[in-house]
């Protein structure tokens, strides 16, 4: 049985249907890409998996070490374990990220607070690792932030919620050289016997620096294909038209 | 024993609900010339001044209410509020009553000078009366005056002369012309020349008997480079029935000198259904009067069930400036109708106008501003912005920003905006482990936050617990 179990996923918002029965297994420790066309539905996978209350499941069922968690509110599934790199993280003006990140340790600590000094020694280090000024500490969630601002403190939440499952939304996308660099150096120092990676991306550039074992292709709201790291060399050479031929011959 | 208000629920959602049993001298309802007068001779006060509240009388008989504001709601009956309703206390003895102690105990405001919070002076008015002040030892040796307004009526009347009535004179409006009338108590603090006021000066208002009208006066004066800041803060019990509240503070400034003037409004707004709660018509105003001078309002308006304020400056002297930051929290039925008046007559004057409304359930929020450049007030600089977060659906917000300018050098720069908490911050927050409530509770204080940072330490931690209760169970 797999960590996070998605079975035959149909997801839907209002009357489109846009998740046309996902299947896919990820344990931890492993690293799987996500790869497919503008539209096909990886966003919307990622939404439903935390729990987006805009999309209705309609068939199918997610489970986490073998318990369906379509019953519970994204708070509690981030809590159990799951958790999501934004593609366009919200701005919530005001509220410093020393401040949200203790909230959201907070959250997680059995007693309802973190101790103040650990958490900022971790907080501190963490930034230091991925670059990031001291001074974002005090400044508002992602309020003015630019896009790969914006990524980094995503990384930096992941390192700092140690999550069990997590889901990188594009989060390569618009990420100078550098900067893929450095996120690509968060996510390896989290990589290890208790993390699930799923990368969701268009480009091969980032799963240089993070090599995944498995790759898979949505299109359409399915799960097309899936292959070891050779096929990320296929994909960029032959594009998805080839995996749609392929996928109709096999049919 | 205190009694408890029988409704349970009331007492949760406003844990200052609680009325207190204490034998009160009472004057019967009504109003005419013979309460004034009853008024002032429960006072001893001089001739002098009963005369002064005769003719704001007057006035006020030929006076309509002001019905410009967004707000909806039935005419006041004057005649049947009682004006004036105090504790009966051992004349004797110099301690509380041990019914008053108990009280305050609950309402977390320590009265005996031990217990008394270390970096405040606390004055009390509990109905139509001051009930004891705090830390006049300390103050006296700086030559500072903080007593009640009945108090310094007879102990420094040539000031009391000098000043009152000067910033809000009692034609100024209805709410202040019946203020001026019929005032009970209230505090009043003047910091002389050169003197930091070494400690924080709060005044504590409590509404307790039932259909009684609180009508304090605040009277404040910083002469040439003294600074002072000043809190106030207020409860009523929870009743069916409306209360009127209507206040007027004053405030004077002179050459150099600085006042901060911060309030946490709570009073008791009724229930869900918008039955009872406190009507809340209030008049404040500061003058600069004095070069340099610089006047701060912050307020953190979370009750009544009607609020009719607009804390004001009349910035006169040159270089002087003027702040108005405002957090005004609406739920249920609740009504608000706040804003500030920017009085720019002086020369390189400065104001600056922060205000943060939130509506909840049926509740209607409104800002009303106003700019005014006089002419020959030459360089006038004004910055406002006014935002408005709405949360759910059945609520209401206007901004009504007035800008007259009568000076072509004045720079005066206007924002404003409108948003809600949206579900894309409450998923993101959500999805970060945080519960439905905190997030939104987060969203707000975050929407809050330049006005919180104006609000003395202690003062902030209270008005963001209290914003955090309000806001339980107003969200999804
Ligand atoms: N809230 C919504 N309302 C209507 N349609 C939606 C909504 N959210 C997603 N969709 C539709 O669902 C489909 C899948 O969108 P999704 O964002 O999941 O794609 P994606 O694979 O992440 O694309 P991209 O590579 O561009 O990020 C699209 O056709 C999109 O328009
Ligand atoms: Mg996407």
């Amino acid at each position: 049985m797999a960590y996070l179990d998605i079975q035959n996923l149909h997801a839907s918002i209002g009357d489109i249907e846009i998740l046309k029965g996902v299947n896919l297994q990820i344990n931890k420790g492993e690293v799987h890409a996500l790869m497919g066309p503008n539209g096909s539905g990886k966003s919307t996978l990622s939404s439903v998996i935390m729990g987006h209350p805009s999309y209705d499941v309609t068939e199918g069922d997610i489970l986490l070490e073998g318990e369906s968690i379509l019953e519970m509110d994204p708070d509690e599934r981030a809590r159990a374990g799951l958790f999501l790199c934004f593609q366009y993280p919200v701005a919530i003006p005001g509220v410093s990220i020393s401040n949200f990140l203790k909230k959201a340790m907070d959250a997680r600590h059995p007693e309802g607070k973190t101790p103040a000094g650990p958490f900022l020694k971790e907080m501190r280090e963490n930034m230091a690792y991925l670059d990031m000024d001291k001074s974002f500490a005090n400044r508002g969630l992602n309020e003015g932030f630019s896009g790969g601002e914006k990524k980094r403190m995503e990384i930096l939440q992941m390192m700092m919620f140690k999550p069990g499952i997590a889901i990188m939304d594009e989060t390569d996308s618009g990420l100078d050289i550098d900067a893929l660099q450095v996120v690509s150096k968060g996510v390896n120092k989290m990589r290890g016997p208790d993390l699930g990676l799923l990368v969701i991306t268009h480009y091969e550039r980032i799963l240089n620096y993070i090599e995944p074992e498995h790759l898979h292709v949505l299109m359409d709201g399915q799960v097309v294909m899936s292959g070891g790291p050779e096929l990320v060399k296929k994909l960029e050479e032959y594009g998805y038209d080839w995996v749609r031929e392929q996928t109709m011959a096999t049919a | 024993m205190p009694e408890f208000d029988t409704d349970s629920d009331l007492i949760k959602e406003y844990k200052y609900g609680f009325f207190t049993d204490i034998e009160s001298d009472t004057i019967p309802k009504g109003l005419n010339e013979e309460v004034v007068a009853m008024i002032s001779g429960k006072k001893n006060e001089p001739v002098w001044m009963l005369e002064w509240r005769l003719k704001a009388y007057r006035r006020w008989l030929k006076m309509k209410s002001p019905r410009w504001a967004f707000l909806d709601y039935p005419e006041i009956d004057f005649q049947n509020i009682h004006y004036y309703s105090a504790p009966k206390q051992n004349v004797d003895s110099t301690e509380l009553d041990p019914e008053l102690m108990k009280t305050f105990e609950r309402l977390g405001i320590p009265m005996n000078e031990h217990d008394a919070l270390s970096g405040v002076a606390m004055d009390v008015v509990f109905d139509s009366v001051s009930v004891g002040t705090t830390h006049k030892e300390l103050l006296e040796e700086q030559g500072i005056l903080f007593c009640s307004i009945s108090e310094a009526i007879q102990k420094h009347p040539e000031l009391v002369k000098k000043y009152l009535g000067t910033v809000v004179p009692p034609g100024d409006n209805y709410y202040a012309a019946l203020n001026s009338a019929v005032f009970t108590d209230g505090s009043f603090c003047y910091i002389p020349k050169g003197v930091t006021c070494p400690v924080e000066l709060s005044t504590y208002f409590r509404i307790n008997a039932a259909d009684t009208g609180q009508f304090e006066r605040t009277l404040i004066i910083c002469d040439d480079h003294a600074t002072c800041s000043y809190l106030e803060g207020c409860t009523a019990p929870a009743r069916d029935s409306n209360q009127l509240h209507a206040a007027v503070v004053e405030i004077v400034a002179l050459d150099h000198a600085e006042v901060k003037y911060s309030t946490v409004q709570n009073w008791y707004a009724g229930d869900k259904d918008g039955q009872g709660g406190i009507y809340n018509f209030v008049t404040k105003r500061g003058h600069c009067r004095g070069i340099k001078s610089k006047i701060s309002w912050t307020q953190v308006e979370v009750g009544a069930a009607i609020t009719w304020k607009y804390p004001s400056c009349v910035l006169e002297g040159d270089g002087s400036s003027g702040e108005f930051y405002s957090v005004a929290f609406t739920n249920n039925k609740m009504q608000a109708d706040t804003g500030t008046k920017m009085i720019h007559v002086g020369k390189n004057t400065s104001s600056t106008i922060v205000s943060k409304g939130i509506s909840a359930g049926q509740s209607s929020n409104n800002y009303r501003g106003l700019v005014k450049v006089y002419p020959g007030a030459t360089h006038a600089r004004n910055h406002s912005a006014c935002d408005s977060l709405l949360i759910g659906r059945e609520c209401s917000a206007n901004t009504f920003p007035y800008i007259e300018s009568e000076d072509d050098t004045a720079a005066l720069a206007h924002e404003a905006t409108t948003s809600t908490i949206s579900e894309e911050q409450l998923f993101y927050l959500k999805s970060r482990g945080i519960s439905e409530e905190d997030a939104a509770s987060m969203v707000v204080r975050g929407f809050c936050k330049d006005v919180f940072k104006h609000l003395p330490l202690e003062f902030s931690v209270e008005a963001v617990k209290l914003l955090e209760i309000k806001l339980e169970g107003s969200i999804g």
